[in-house]
């Protein structure tokens, strides 16, 4: 939702950092709508469940049956107020209104949102690379239900013959998190999105997953030259996951550009991105008739939280992501912003990484264990960290190779723990005797003479063949960076 | 609010309103209304500037509801009321021409 | 001649929990009421003579067995056809919800239910509670049961006309600028409008949510209070329900009105009829006689009440009623996109004085007239809401006419919607303020018809406003 109210954002002055287009830069505010983790919908008791056959979450309230009242949910209000909390924002007294439009999944043909108070205002979000996007307002809305189209091509509404509407995602608590205009490039939006996304689940205000429509992203996208006013926004809708985000943020970006330089200019409209062919297409053109007639919702009093609520959640917050990567980082030696550190924080598996270098592990080693081995959620949960922390040891002492180790570390894995040196002796994982491979290396010399002659006259890529005859001949118990030593120490160069 | 409203006026409010008005309805409703509004610029007189918007007699806030799952309606029931129901779902023509 | 009940709902429930007094026999004198004289009245959408019969038998069997049974206990009620009703059509007098069978009981019913009383209808109104004399009913008008060539008022008017002609001694309305007590005045009955908040809208089908109330209509004004204990109170599935538990009217009503200050309001929009003017007179000298002091009071902005409601009230309506799309329940134009269904579903569906307001409604809400419209009535139902409350730093009740006049023939008003938004005249600002008002009978003006007398009392003051009224009730019989 955009409210009219909103002053025209004038562009600040150009600094020469710009991430520019052929002399445009990018312009992109995001409006992502999650879905909150309760047990029951925004203002009834029926249940806010996904997966459930049609129309078995349903009562009075959700179908907007004649008489029906709605009445707040507590907790939807403490999961509201945690996003807001955790995206920097302050949370205020605030009401709801009445948007009035017509559509089958909207059943009451009102949607009850916030509109000029919302509960949460003025935020920031920082990026893993330091930069604060800001966050205008991030509001409690009711979701719709759910149009089924049947008779076209494709489920696609064009061309459909009738609709079947499932009412049970109708009235499931939302939070709509509106940024300001302050993303600059795809990337940014991405990485925008994954953070949000972070945040979302370590406050446990919702799963926030793109694939179950949980999390959903419009992005109102405009390309200017730098010092100018910002230009004509459209909005790009159905984008379903963080990867077509960026590919539709910059599909749109180069559209207008070409609108622009081929003389012509952007239309203010809503934009549907189609996955199948990579564009954007007119949704619909922005109608001065779009009159939605916002009041307030007489059926419901004001929401102003309590000063000591506030303050309990922004005390219950847990440490939030941008915190914990740095954490890790500091722990591990790997970036905050790098993949590892990422992809772990993310998972909500950087305190078991933090465990295992209690245990006396590798922290370094302990973070691509379980960056590598862990992906299945909730797998830390199993496996006692002391067993990765043994293993871990086991490597670095080079007492087992990293093949060896990660052989150990998926029976682990499998097992729910294990103890790594038994494992590596059950398996004849022991590190070979140097003398006993320097004999194995020279019999591989002798039985390849055609790769050691190339490997000598200098074809670097004969060097695969003998490391891969080498692990054979070892059963795979021999060190590859030792053995390519070795080899490479033979080499005669001529 | 001195404008008188305007046939072009009740036309746009009826598509708003999904009334679909016959011609002489339009004409009607659009002498009725202007009869209304120009009675009720009896307040136009009022001295309003400082007076704050009142839209709920009692003054109440922070109303909740606990986050407990409670039965809701029968499918069955509900969906034999509708005008149109199939596979668990109601029924609705093509959806055309409306903003979403 | 009204055919009045011999029993009130009290007597009757206390003879019916003694055991001195069959629920099965009251039910059965009620019904043959109705068999009598129904079919020129029209009072009811739906009579239910099995259920009734089936629950007063169950009253009947609870009494002989020894179980406690409830204050209301055999008592017949008949309810406003637009409080939801299980599995029983609810109609709201409307086309577009002809047939609808709800799944689920307003919370007024369950506690009518709780308290043993008997639902034995579901009355005639105007369509959605639009109107003031119950000819917008897609079912047909009410008429007066004292005399039918007259209208009962309304938008009430089936449950006025119930309690007026001895079809049931008590029932139910909703009154959102008027429409439980200028019905109760043109039948001769007692209607209550309490507290906005003070009974629970949950199940009722909305017309103006910031606006609407249930309440009682009754032959006395002790009924009332014995109404109103029943179906007021906390309910936590209305969010504008007042949490506080409220003292028993049926006590408030043993006090006099000794030293009680009743105010009349020296700058009440003129109009009322001379028959009228003459009984508002004759209240004066009843409660001065009784004790009470009559004070003058102004409510300046009482006269703006008419405009500030004929905005705001039209404008939820417009939204409240955006849900009858044809898609989940009701009646459907069958048509060849949605969007056309919902434009023929609408337009055919609802009757013209409902699509009159929901066009007003839209209207007023829409861009470019919000300020000039529905923002500014919001600030005149301030100032209304302001100048009451200043009323009532000098005077514990106010008293006026309830309407401007006794029942009118049937078609009098038919042309002119001003004309019939004129009735509410006196009623409405005391929606727009939440307070409470009811309407008491006070003798009778032209043609020997009934007239009614409003008193008017702040927030929750209903047991005052009591006092006054069966003070007044004491005075006339």
């Amino acid at each position: 939702m955009t409210v009219e109210v909103t002053p025209l954002y004038i562009a600040p002055p150009a600094t020469g950092n710009e991430i520019l287009i052929d002399g445009y830069e990018l312009v992109v505010g995001l409006e992502v709508h999650v879905e909150l983790a309760t047990a029951t919908k925004l203002f009834s008791a029926s249940a806010n469940r996904f997966g459930d056959d049609p129309n078995t979450n349903i009562d009075p309230v959700t179908l907007g049956l004649p008489g029906a009242l709605p009445v707040l949910n507590r907790q939807a209000v403490e999961l509201a107020m945690r996003i807001g909390a955790a995206l920097n924002c302050t949370i205020q007294p605030c009401t709801f209104h009445r948007k009035n439009y017509f559509y089958p999944d909207m059943p009451k043909a009102y949607q009850i949102s916030q509109y000029d108070q919302p509960l949460n205002i003025d935020g920031f979000l920082p990026l893993p690379g330091g930069k604060k996007i800001g966050i205008e307002r991030a509001h409690l809305e009711e979701d719709t239900g759910k149009s089924t189209h049947f008779g076209g091509t494709g489920g696609r509404i064009h061309g459909s013959t009738y609709s079947l509407i499932d009412f049970n995602r109708a009235g499931v608590p939302l939070v709509e998190i509106v940024s300001r205009p302050d993303i600059r490039t795809a990337e940014e939006a991405r990485e925008y999105v994954s953070e949000l996304r972070a945040i979302l689940l370590a406050v446990g205000a919702s799963d926030a997953k793109m694939e179950e429509g949980s999390m959903r992203c419009d992005a109102n996208v405009s390309v200017h030259k730098p010092g100018t006013p910002y230009g004509t926004r459209c909005e790009i809708k159905n984008v379903n996951s963080i990867r077509s985000l960026g590919k539709a943020i910059e599909y749109e970006a180069r559209r207008q550009i070409d609108l622009i330089e081929s003389g012509e200019s952007v239309r203010q409209e809503t934009r549907h991105w189609d996955e199948n062919d990579g564009r954007t297409h007119t949704l619909r053109v922005k109608e001065d008739a779009d009159d939605y007639r916002y009041f307030l919702e007489p059926d419901l009093v004001p929401l102003a939280p309590s000063a000591e609520w506030i303050q309990a959640v922004r005390d219950a917050l847990p440490v939030l992501p941008d915190a914990r990567r740095a954490l890790l980082s500091e722990a591990t030696g790997a970036p905050a912003d790098g993949e590892a550190a990422m992809v772990v924080v993310e998972r909500g598996q950087d305190a078991y990484v933090l465990a295992i270098a209690a245990a006396g592990g590798d922290a370094a080693r302990a973070l691509i264990y379980v960056k590598e081995a862990f992906a299945e959620e909730g797998s830390q949960d199993r496996v006692p960290a002391a067993d990765v922390a043994a293993l871990t040891k086991l490597e670095t002492s080079g007492a087992v190779t990293a093949t060896q180790a990660k052989t150990i570390l998926a029976e682990i894995v499998a097992n729910g723990g294990g103890d790594a040196a038994a494992i590596a002796t059950a398996k004849g994982f022991e590190a070979m005797d140097t003398s006993v491979l320097e004999t194995m290396i020279d019999q591989v010399i002798a039985d390849n003479a055609a790769a050691w002659t190339k490997y000598c006259s200098g074809e670097d890529k004969a060097m695969g063949a003998l490391v891969g005859a080498a692990m054979k001949a070892s059963k795979g118990q021999a060190d590859g960076k030792q053995v390519t030593a070795l080899l490479q120490a033979r080499r005669i160069p001529r | 609010m001195s404008n008188r409203i305007t046939r072009e006026d009740v036309v746009h409010v009826a598509r708003l309103a999904r009334l679909d008005l016959s011609p002489e309805a339009i004409e009607r409703t659009t002498a009725q209304l202007a009869g209304m509004l120009e009675h009720f610029e009896d307040i136009d007189a009022l001295q309003l500037d400082d007076v704050q918007p009142m839209t709920q007699p009692y003054p109440l806030r922070n109303v909740f509801r606990e986050d407990v799952v409670r039965v809701g309606l029968d499918r069955d029931e509900v969906l034999a009321a509708a005008p149109s129901a199939e596979d668990g779902r109601f029924r609705v023509p093509p959806i055309l021409g409306l903003d979403s | 001649m009204t055919q009045r009940t011999e029993l009130t709902a009290t007597q009757i429930a206390a003879g019916v929990r003694s055991g001195s007094l069959k629920a099965a026999d009251v039910l059965d004198r009620h019904l043959a009421r109705i068999a009598d004289r129904e079919s020129e009245i029209h009072a009811f959408n739906l009579v239910l003579v099995d259920q009734a019969r089936a629950g007063a038998a169950a009253i009947d069997d609870a009494v002989a067995a020894g179980h406690e049974v409830g204050p209301l206990a055999g008592v017949p009620v008949a309810l406003k056809d637009n409080m939801c009703t299980r599995g029983i059509p609810t109609t709201c007098s409307s086309k577009i919800l002809e047939g609808w069978r709800p799944p689920y009981d307003a919370t007024v019913v369950t506690r009518l239910a709780a308290a043993g009383a008997i639902v034995i209808g579901k009355t005639n109104l105007d369509e959605f509670a639009m109107g003031s004399s119950t000819e917008n009913s897609a079912f047909g008008p009410t008429l007066n049961p004292h005399d039918t060539t007259r209208v009962a008022g309304g938008s009430s008017g089936g449950s006025a006309a119930a309690v007026a002609a001895g079809f049931a001694p008590t029932s139910l309305g909703s009154d959102t600028g008027g429409s439980i007590r200028q019905p109760a005045a043109l039948c001769g009955v007692v209607g209550v409008k309490p507290t906005y908040g003070y009974v629970s809208r949950y199940g009722l089908v909305a017309f103006a949510s910031s606006l609407d109330q249930i309440g009682p209509f009754t032959n006395t004004v002790e009924d009332a209070a014995l109404m109103l204990d029943v179906i007021g109170g906390h309910d936590a599935m209305d969010s504008t329900s007042i949490p506080d538990p409220q003292p028993s009217l049926r006590e408030a009503i043993r006090h006099g009105v000794d030293g009680l200050r009743v105010g009349r309001i020296t700058d009440l929009p003129s109009g009322a009829d001379p028959d009228v003017v003459a009984r508002l007179e004759a209240a004066f000298d009843a409660l001065r006689d009784a004790g009470a002091e009559i004070v003058d009071v102004q409510v300046p902005a009482f006269g703006y009440g008419l405009t500030a409601y004929y905005l705001i009230a039209p404008a939820e309506a417009s939204s409240n009623l955006a849900r009858y799309d044809g898609v989940r329940y009701g009646m459907r134009v069958d048509s060849p996109d949605t969007n056309a269904m919902y434009g023929a579903t609408r337009a055919a569906g609802f009757g013209e004085e409902v699509q009159r307001r929901i066009m007003l409604g839209t209207y007023a809400l829409s861009a470019g007239y919000y300020d000039a419209y529905y923002g500014k009535a919001l600030k005149v139902r301030r100032m209304i809401a302001d100048d009451f409350d200043r009323a009532y730093q000098q005077a514990d009740v106010l008293i006026t006419p309830t309407a401007p006049s006794v029942a009118f023939h049937v078609g009098d008003k038919g042309d002119d919607p001003l004309a019939m938004y004129l009735c509410d005249v006196y009623t409405i600002p005391t929606n727009l303020a939440g307070h409470p008002g009811m309407s008491v009978p006070f003798g009778t003006g032209e043609s020997n018809l009934p007239v009614g007398i409003q008193v008017l009392a702040g927030t929750l003051n209903e047991p005052t406003m009591f006092r006054a009224a069966a003070a007044l009730e004491r005075a006339v019989s």
